[in-house]
């Protein structure tokens, strides 16, 4: 059953995990896993032609940044892409629309809640790979206007949920639906030497068992399980490229950060090593599960703490690690 | 000054760390860069103009680059298009750099080390597709050695075994690459000069100016890094390269280094470690990360400190 149809209580009318290596779109025939992927993507296109969202919102962790947050701002971008691992699959020509207004409406929310925040409106700008693989296959002829949101490698879960609440709000602002994507592999290590494509498969059991969980908590809807999990996840499947694993946290919290969803598990299966997954998440009434969860959710960003600084170069103000700091003392403190 | 026939050994005559930041190019004001900038940084610029300068009075033939930008998981790969020609933005600062790149790649010698580095055991191929677009590395390490682009380069990427699995690993990868560059230069008959387009310490301030050129902004991250950065050069300048391999794992770690891309590895392993001080033409910051601009002149070398290991 799904909650939201009315978009009155979140403007997210559907949110997707997306794999972002261009197997699937340049090589589908060389392995039945990527054909797999392939027909999964294509049925999330059918489903996001059904929807008819006024947007489609990316999450990439293959653009990662360093200056704060990037959000994809120039209306349409051509080029001929080529990824930097598998050049010899082909070059993708692309020409894309993006939601510029929204993008700066993002920009200018995130701003307001303490984030850096950057509009990328250049010509010739690099899409990454994963963006550019998910634009072709899920939005082909649909012309719907795309907003891409970038990975920061220094960012944590806070800033991350900040964003995700930041997109959410200029949804609303703008009073536009959307679906969400997160582009992101669940295990990522790539076999390191060179394979056939009849040779792929998952990196190692642990990746595989890891990707096993993962997929189990997403198909029973429990979004938020997974978010919360993400530092596991990261210490347990994830090469350390970044700082952290945070393309479910922006996700939940832009989707709502509960498990309130009905998953669906399109495609799994391994490219060059990676565990690739194609999932559904769809808004539903009830939850598979519910938990107390143990982390604060900010509202605001307030940069780094600098907890290793000398006392002595520390200003006034609030130098506890909550977001909540002295709230128990309202509650009970004073009596 | 003397011109090699092709029957005569070829050789590494010089060795060039050669950060990339592209505030270098953008301040630098090239018209192949879109951007305009005031001034900036003009130390480490400077340095460049010297290195430059040195370069100038060096006979060779080509020049092979190893960039931290253009990261490869599945083995190593080797630009081997005769010519490319496009737009380089670069996706951190592209409000900075927006480089029209026309540039020439010494395909033979492309392939020549592709070969020695599969013979050696480390996977390596060649990228031949015209529409691949240079990494931004690349482009602004050759650009600020050589501004007019008078000699074919051949670009290496930089595999990602340190993040794969540590630095000890990836130097025992670079140094293997290394040696592998070094016999496919020696084969070819060809003087090369290498560049290593890394950064040292590397961690970046995450907020920037409203003008980026504004030096009254530009200092060192932490001082952490700033001492790890002081003892790196020191060794460089005493020529000694076997202790900076020693130290590449802590330094790589500690001070966030951008060594972890191998470059600086795979460069002293090509070199064969002489005992060789490095001419240090330049440090300076950028956005907070450490850069020096260094030169050894291997082709003035004859002594190893301890090639035998190589």
């Amino acid at each position: 059953m799904i909650a939201n149809s009315s978009s009155t209580l979140n403007p997210v009318l559907k949110g997707f995990v997306l794999p972002g290596l261009p197997q699937p779109l340049l090589t589908p025939e060389a392995n039945a896993g990527y054909k797999k992927l392939r027909a999964a993507f294509e049925q999330v296109r059918g489903e996001i032609e059904a929807l008819n969202p006024d947007v489609i919102l990316i999450y990439s962790t293959m653009w990662p940044s360093i200056l704060g947050h990037q959000v994809q701002a120039r209306p349409e971008l051509t080029w001929n892409h080529v990824d930097e691992e598998f050049h010899d699959l082909g070059s993708i020509p692309y020409t894309f629309q993006f939601d510029a207004s929204l993008a700066h409406q993002i920009v200018k929310e995130g701003s307001v809640r303490g984030l850096m925040m950057k509009a990328t409106d250049y010509n010739g700008f690099p899409v990454d790979t994963g963006s550019v693989v998910a634009l072709k296959l899920v939005n082909s002829n649909l012309k719907i206007p795309a907003v891409i949101l970038s990975s920061n490698i220094y960012s944590d879960r806070a800033e991350t949920v900040v964003l995700g609440k930041a997109t959410l709000q200029a949804l609303r602002a703008q009073k536009k639906t959307a679906v969400a994507i997160i582009v992101s592999s669940l295990s990522n290590r790539l076999h390191s030497e060179f394979i056939k494509p009849s040779e792929d498969k998952i990196h190692s059991l642990k990746d595989q068992e890891w990707n096993a969980k993962i997929l189990e908590f997403l198909e029973k809807g429990r979004l938020e399980d997974v978010a919360q999990l993400s530092r596991q996840i990261h210490k347990e499947a994830r090469v350390k490229k970044v700082g952290n694993f945070k393309p479910f946290w922006w996700l939940s919290s832009l989707m709502g950060p509960h498990n309130r969803y009905t998953g669906e598990i399109k495609a799994y299966e391994a490219i060059y090593g990676v565990g690739a997954a194609v999932v559904g998440l769809t808004p539903a009434l009830t939850a598979a599960r519910d938990l107390e969860f143990d982390e604060d959710s900010p509202e605001h960003y307030s940069g780094e703490r600098n907890v290793l600084a000398s006392m002595s170069s520390m200003g006034p103000g609030m130098s506890s690690q909550t977001l909540s700091a002295g709230e128990e003392l309202g509650d009970s403190g004073n009596e | 000054m003397t011109k090699m026939t092709k029957n005569q050994k070829g050789q590494i005559v010089a060795a060039c760390l050669a950060p990339h930041p592209p505030h270098l190019v953008y301040a630098e004001n090239p018209p192949q860069n879109e951007p305009r900038a005031e001034c900036g940084w003009e130390t480490l610029r400077w340095g460049y103009h010297r290195l430059q300068e040195s370069l100038k009075n060096l006979d060779y033939d080509v020049v092979v680059v190893l960039s931290p930008h253009w990261r490869t998981y599945v083995g190593t790969h080797i630009l081997a298009y005769p010519h490319f020609k496009g737009l380089s933005v670069d996706p951190i600062f592209p409000h900075l750099f927006r480089y029209h790149y026309d540039l020439k790649v010494d395909v033979d010698l492309a392939r020549a080390i592709c070969d020695e580095a599969n013979a050696a055991g480390e996977p390596t191929k060649l990228m031949t597709n015209p529409d691949f677009r240079v990494d931004y590395g690349t482009i602004i390490s050759c650009h600020m050695t050589d501004p007019s682009w008078s000699k074919p380069i051949v670009a290496i990427s930089s595999n990602a075994a340190s993040a794969y699995y540590n630095v000890d690993v990836m130097q025992e990868k670079m140094i293997e690459l290394g040696k592998a560059t070094r016999r496919a230069i020696e084969k070819s008959g060809k003087r090369a000069v290498l560049l290593a387009s890394n950064s040292l310490s590397h961690r970046h301030f995450t907020q920037e100016a409203s003008l980026p050129e504004d030096m009254s902004h530009e200092h060192i991250y932490n001082h952490n890094q700033y001492l790890w950065d002081m003892k790196m050069i020191e060794l460089i300048k005493q020529g000694r390269n076997q202790e900076i391999l020693d130290l590449m794992p802590d330094f790589t770690e500690q001070a966030v280094s951008e060594t972890d891309g191998g470059a600086l590895t795979w460069m002293l392993a090509a070199m064969n470690r002489p005992k060789l001080p490095g001419i240090v033409h330049a440090y300076g910051t950028v956005i907070g990360t450490g850069n020096a601009i260094v030169e050894w002149k291997v082709e003035d070398s004859s002594s190893s400190e301890s090639g035998a290991h190589l």
